[in-house]
């Protein structure tokens, strides 16, 4: 693991174009040592499943500010894992109500990180979690 | 030990890279021309205020911007906005209806109504203003892709009402250039889009001569990371723009520009933001002036919409929230705004409830009642500190302005990807400024508490994205079919040509073609945009 890069892929699902979180956090990730590939806006979940297998991905990001996060989070991880990423770490942020956080992680979210979140808490997350 | 020592910090500035200040300002820092650089408020170049009597002849409009669920939802909120003595409306629209796609359609999958209304054709229109006369009120659109669509939409409601088109009163956002730069609800590529916002705005001038053409918007790019300077600059070098691109269809400048409006942001750093309008104000009088020859004193005024940043709004402590908003408010009232919205301290964590939306315009009313803000006109006008930095933001900004002309103006620049990268580049020094605290952020990275404060927050429930989709299948099978399918023919053909799309799209609306049938047909022509990823 310690020579190999970890390999990020951060998207947006849905039609939301709030996108400043996303690339922020992908940024940081990329200053931080992860090979990065930011995806960008206005996304399927099968989109995105998709490229996370092509890609090979350890981690996807998803990042949500509508509201729609409910519909499409569940659905892009339910999609990685049929694909085959078993493993692949599904992290997310935006406009999350508490009460939806317990709800996502039972769905196979790894972790929702609430705004204000500090980068290096993120990339530090990462790496204690990522293929584990 | 130098006196400077003593100071807390060893550099002071507005903002994460914004202008650095001084320990005191005095009459040595503003030039000996500072009267004709700012006249008195109603005199050109406008810096103090566009009418000489400011708000002591009218307050400016509390237009609180609102939209979820269904239109009868937002009716409802609508009118409870009206009764607690909101002055203006200003339509939220869910995302496929900005970006062009009915409630049923599979990328319309858990947006339904989420962060906005769902208007899928006519009727929801009508729906939406029942019992609330077009004719009296005046309506802001934040609608930028489908503006043409959704405008359409409103003329056939007022029609329906027995409403004058031209006593329609509002604005539609119409701003493409900053949805390529921040907000991201592009349809069409650029030239296309720039074909439908001057033919909306050559439209407005000839038939809605109350109507706002467009409300060119720095909100969101402030949002996306902007600094104060950036914001101003970006946003009036896409002003330029659109007036370029109306004196190329041969429009004569005063026959639209007063018509044209703006919209930004309000941050935390009041002074910087209050000198930010000022500065604002004069650099569009002397562009539209001296630039474009305009004549009219009413296109070279800066009329404008502020709104509360939304991005400083914090989930933590979210009642802290409303003393930020409080001096947010506080600056678009003392540099002399036209509207105002406040935002409700729920919304960095849902859409806001009620009982926050009354907080957010009670502030409004506040500042107006019982402040004394609004009492006499331009109140920081001669402050030392003040004058500087709206001397300095005018520099800076056109200094940026200038770059951008240099480029070929703002839609090389975006193509470029300049303007995205230079927000994208404050936007990541912010956050590594406030992940190293040297941004404070109270009740994030310093004061930070434990205890949860729990907020009842708004919930749309799943229903109304089956309401909606049953709506429009209901709406599908009893409308005049063959009449749609003309219509429809007619879009695409007028799209083809140079003709004005306005009066093909009001049919459309009259035929109760819905939004995503409109919208496929200008795709059939104009085809989509895809964004590069500038991170």
């Amino acid at each position: 693991m310690s020579d190999k890069k970890i390999r990020v892929l951060v998207a947006k699902p849905g039609l939301d174009g709030h996108d400043r979180g996303a690339k922020v956090v992908a940024r940081g990730l990329r200053d931080a040592g992860f090979e990065v590939i930011y995806l960008g806006l206005r996304l399927t979940p099968e989109q995105i499943a998709e490229s996370a297998i092509q890609e090979d991905a350890d981690v996807v990001g998803l990042s949500c500010l509508s509201g729609a996060h409910m519909s499409l989070f569940p659905t892009t991880v339910k999609l990685i894992r049929e694909k085959g990423g078993k493993d692949v770490l599904v992290v997310g942020g935006g406009i999350i109500p508490r009460e939806d956080v317990p709800k996502l992680t039972a769905a196979g979210m790894a972790q929702l990180f609430w705004p204000g979140t500090p980068l290096d808490e993120i990339a530090k997350f990462i790496r204690a979690n990522v293929g584990g | 030990m130098s006196e400077k020592s003593t100071e807390r910090k060893k550099a002071f500035r507005t903002t994460v890279g914004g202008i650095e200040v001084n320990r005191v300002y005095t009459a040595a820092h503003v030039p000996d021309s500072k009267e004709e650089r700012l006249g008195l408020p109603g005199e050109y170049p406008f810096t103090r205020h566009i009418m000489p009597t400011g708000y002591r002849g009218r307050l400016w409009t509390m237009r609180q911007y609102a939209g979820f669920g269904t239109v009868e939802e937002t009716n409802e909120r609508f009118k409870y906005l009206y009764q607690q003595g909101q002055t203006g409306f200003s339509v939220a629209f869910q995302l496929p209806t900005q970006e062009g796609y009915d409630s049923d359609h599979s990328l319309a999958a858990g947006e339904v109504g989420k962060c906005g209304v769902a208007i899928d054709s006519l009727q929801d229109m009508e729906r939406l203003w029942e019992g609330i006369p077009l004719a009296d009120v005046s309506t802001s659109m934040t609608i930028n892709a489908t503006a043409p669509i959704i405008l359409a939409m409103y003329i056939a409601a007022a029609e329906k009402q027995g409403a004058e088109k031209s006593k329609l009163n509002g604005t539609v956002q119409n701003d493409i250039l900053k949805e390529y730069i921040a907000r991201n609800t592009y349809v069409f590529g650029p030239a296309a889009s720039m074909r439908l916002v001057t033919d909306i705005c050559a439209y407005c001038a000839q038939s809605l001569p109350q109507w706002n053409s467009i409300s060119i918007s720095g909100y969101h790019m402030r949002e996306a990371g902007a600094t104060a300077v950036q914001e101003a600059a970006f946003t009036l070098a896409n002003g330029i723009a659109y007036v370029q691109a109306m004196l190329d269809r041969g429009m004569e400048v005063d026959s639209f520009a007063p018509r044209f409006s703006f919209f930004f942001a309000a941050n935390n750093n009041v002074l910087e933001e209050v000198a930010k309008f000022r500065a604002l104000r004069r650099i569009w009088a002397k562009i539209m002036k001296e630039r474009f020859g305009s004549k009219n004193p009413r296109s070279m005024m800066l009329r404008y919409h502020v709104q509360t940043d939304g991005f400083t709004l914090t989930a933590q402590q979210p009642l802290n929230n409303i003393v930020r908003v409080t001096l947010q408010a506080l600056a678009g009232v003392l540099g002399g705004c036209q509207s105002l919205h406040t935002n409700s301290f729920d919304e960095a964590l849902a859409l806001p409830s009620e009982q926050a939306v009354q907080v957010a315009l009670r502030t409004q009313q506040i500042i107006a009642e019982e402040s004394g803000a609004a009492d006499t006109v331009d109140p920081l006008g001669g402050s030392w500190y003040v004058e500087r930095l709206t001397d300095e933001i005018e520099k800076r900004a056109m200094g940026y302005i200038a770059e951008i002309d240099g480029m070929g103006g703002a839609l090389k620049a975006i193509e470029k990807g300049y303007v995205q990268q230079e927000i994208a580049n404050s936007a990541y020094d912010y956050q590594k400024a406030v992940d190293s605290e040297e941004q404070v952020i109270v009740g994030v990275n310093r004061y930070v508490t434990e205890d949860e404060y729990i907020l009842k927050t708004l919930e749309i429930g799943a229903e109304v994205e089956s309401k909606q989709r049953e709506r429009l299948r209901k709406l599908r099978t009893e409308r005049d079919n063959a009449r749609v399918t003309q219509v429809l023919e007619r879009v695409r053909g007028v799209a083809r040509t140079d003709e004005n799309v306005m009066p093909v799209m009001i049919e459309a609306a009259r035929a109760y073609a819905t939004l995503g049938e409109i919208s496929d047909a200008l795709r059939a022509v104009f085809g989509e945009y895809r964004e590069p990823s500038i991170l």
